[in-house]
């Protein structure tokens, strides 16, 4: 049996196109020493440091982690990396709490990053691979075929993704931390959008931001002494599958499914859609909301876009079960730091945190990231109450 | 230095790395092929095994090595696609243009090509279209001896057939 941990201090910056102010380790610097403040601890508080980042060709610094010791008060500590690709932020939130789970640690510091100014991810998902044809067409040329199989599959109305980009957007305007602010943003504003990889539309697609996010986990004893509520950890579960396989379902990959019986099990939770108060979901694509909904149990196959149309998901329209309150990616996408942003704000809910994006009484949080060709998954589930 | 002229915050710098690539024995048998102008997959030595193409060597799913090697059918079935309406970094083709995820007659997995000769808007899942080769003398150990597919006069294959098509394709 695993120890208890919580969260006891959230940090991020805002996430913008460029942050010109600062560098790599100025942006990590930034989240680190709010986490810090927000749980009133300093640097000689913290065991070791948990850092995560998508791949290294994005900025084309490798191993950062060795040089971002000194700006995270690393030196003569533990660093350890993180790699899984867009779901990392997740992931490294998971190795950082298993390791105060384990006992090994008292209480980590554990970060994410992404300088997209300073880099040039649609490039370095592009990259031609010996003796095959050069048809990588970014992140949306991978996932847009996927999308149109899920469209056909489930016969949703064509105006789901629409509703889904403004709802995130939405909630993204009462989050002053947001990349895009558009709190006057309309169905057809997203539908005139210009089309990109269709059926991707340019406001169905996440923006690419400059940002960072870090999150204090502490054991149980160190915990109860925290000066703000903490957010107890209920449950966390990885699963990964290959990319590719004969009669692999692309569209509902098994390894999310089980990755959330998973999560669901050690949190005692029998009905998501009921059990959790409000989900932070990766969703960096607007139909991913629907499709998510589906492969995470809290709709039935094929009916996931019923759920948004009702506005189920929706903070503005009063809905049970509101998904990304903070805006999520599609509001925000530093890629290595999006996985933990979903998990550091299910958090952020759970300890009455949220500011306007506040669910209204939330004691159970679902954090969750994926990365890759929808390939590996990490999942939390955080509440208000100490199990 | 005039007031309007906007501050240089970026400078791409590129690196270049030339390395050789090995391909390694089961694309290399698949590559070769390809030269002579055949698609080739490979499969368990199994009956009812999946046919991969192209070959990695052994079965993702299984782990276990494929032995089998298996002749393919240069025509396929639109599995699913995306028309691409930006450029790909480092390719001149000129957007808009049709990806899509096809399955060869005979094999039980996709890989991406591009669809051209065809109608944009007309372009669908369970689409039946073979491939147009470059002249022979041009073909290489790549995927690029293909130009592209095109639609041809079959009909749609149903969407629980779609990566279940023999080598004679619709025929059975």
């Amino acid at each position: 049996m695993a120890n208890l941990a919580a969260v006891v201090g959230i940090g991020q910056t805002r996430y913008t196109t460029k942050r010109q102010d600062v560098s790599i380790a100025g942006l990590v610097r930034e989240a680190a020493v709010n986490a810090l403040q927000d749980a009133d601890l300093g640097w000689d508080d913290i065991d070791a440091v948990i850092l995560g980042k998508a791949p290294d060709m994005f900025e084309g610094v490798i191993m950062p982690e060795v040089y971002l010791t000194d700006a995270l008060g690393c030196n003569g500590k533990p660093m350890i990396r993180v790699h899984t690709a867009g779901s990392v932020g997740g992931s490294t939130a998971i190795v950082a709490a298993s390791h105060v789970q384990s006992g090994t640690f008292k209480r980590v510091l554990t970060v994410s990053f992404e300088k997209q100014s300073e880099s040039n991810a649609m490039w370095a998902l592009s990259n031609p691979q010996p003796f095959s044809t050069h048809l990588n067409a970014g992140a949306g040329g991978y996932f847009a075929p996927i999308i149109r199989e899920y469209m056909r599959r489930s016969n949703a109305p064509k105006d789901v993704g629409i509703k889904v980009a403004v709802k995130d957007r939405l909630h993204g305007a009462r989050n002053p931390l947001a990349h895009l602010q558009k709190p006057d943003i309309t169905m057809q504003e997203v539908e005139e959008s210009f089309m990109l990889w269709d059926p991707i539309r340019f406001l169905e697609a996440c923006p690419s931001s400059d940002g960072a996010c870090a999150m204090v986990i502490a054991n149980e004893e160190l915990a109860d002494q925290a000066v703000k509520q903490p957010a107890w950890i209920r449950g966390v579960a990885m699963r990964s599958e290959p990319t590719t396989f004969a009669g692999r379902d692309e569209v509902n990959p098994q390894a999310g499914r089980d990755c959330a019986a998973d999560v669901y099990k050690q949190a005692g939770i029998t009905n998501p859609r009921k059990d959790l108060d409000c989900a932070e979901v990766y969703v960096p694509f607007s139909w991913y909301e629907p499709m998510w909904l589906e492969n995470l149990g809290f709709a039935p196959v094929g009916e996931g876009w019923k759920l948004t149309m009702e506005g189920a998901t929706s903070l503005d329209e009063g809905g049970d079960i509101p998904w990304n309150c903070s805006g999520g990616v599609l509001s925000s996408n530093a890629i290595g730091a999006s996985g933990m942003i979903r998990f550091a704000e299910a958090a952020r809910q759970v300890r009455g945190d949220a500011g306007d994006h506040q669910v209204e009484g939330a004691k159970l949080a679902l954090g969750h990231a994926y990365g890759g060709g929808a390939q590996f998954f990490a999942m939390w589930v955080v509440g208000s109450e100490k199990p | 230095m005039s007031e309007e002229q906007e501050v240089v915050t970026v400078v791409n710098a590129p690196v270049y790395l030339q390395y050789n690539f090995t391909a390694g024995a089961a694309p290399a048998r698949f590559l070769a092929q390809l030269k002579k102008g055949k698609l080739t997959g490979q499969r368990r030595a199994e009956p009812e095994a999946p046919v991969y193409s192209p070959p990695r060597g052994s079965c993702p799913a299984s782990g276990r090595p494929t032995e089998q090697e298996v002749e393919l059918s240069d025509k396929a079935t639109v599995q699913s696609f995306t028309i691409v309406y930006i450029p790909i970094p480092g390719n001149v083709i000129e957007p808009p243009f049709v990806v899509a995820n096809l399955v060869a007659d005979g094999a039980n997995i996709s890989f991406i090509h591009l669809m051209s000769d065809c109608d944009n808007s007309e372009v669908h899942i369970g689409q039946r279209v073979q491939a147009v080769w470059k002249p022979e003398e041009e073909w290489d150990y790549s995927m690029d001896n293909i130009k592209y597919f095109k639609p041809i006069d079959e009909p749609d294959v149903p969407v629980e057939k779609i990566g279940k098509l023999s080598v004679t394709g619709q025929e059975g």
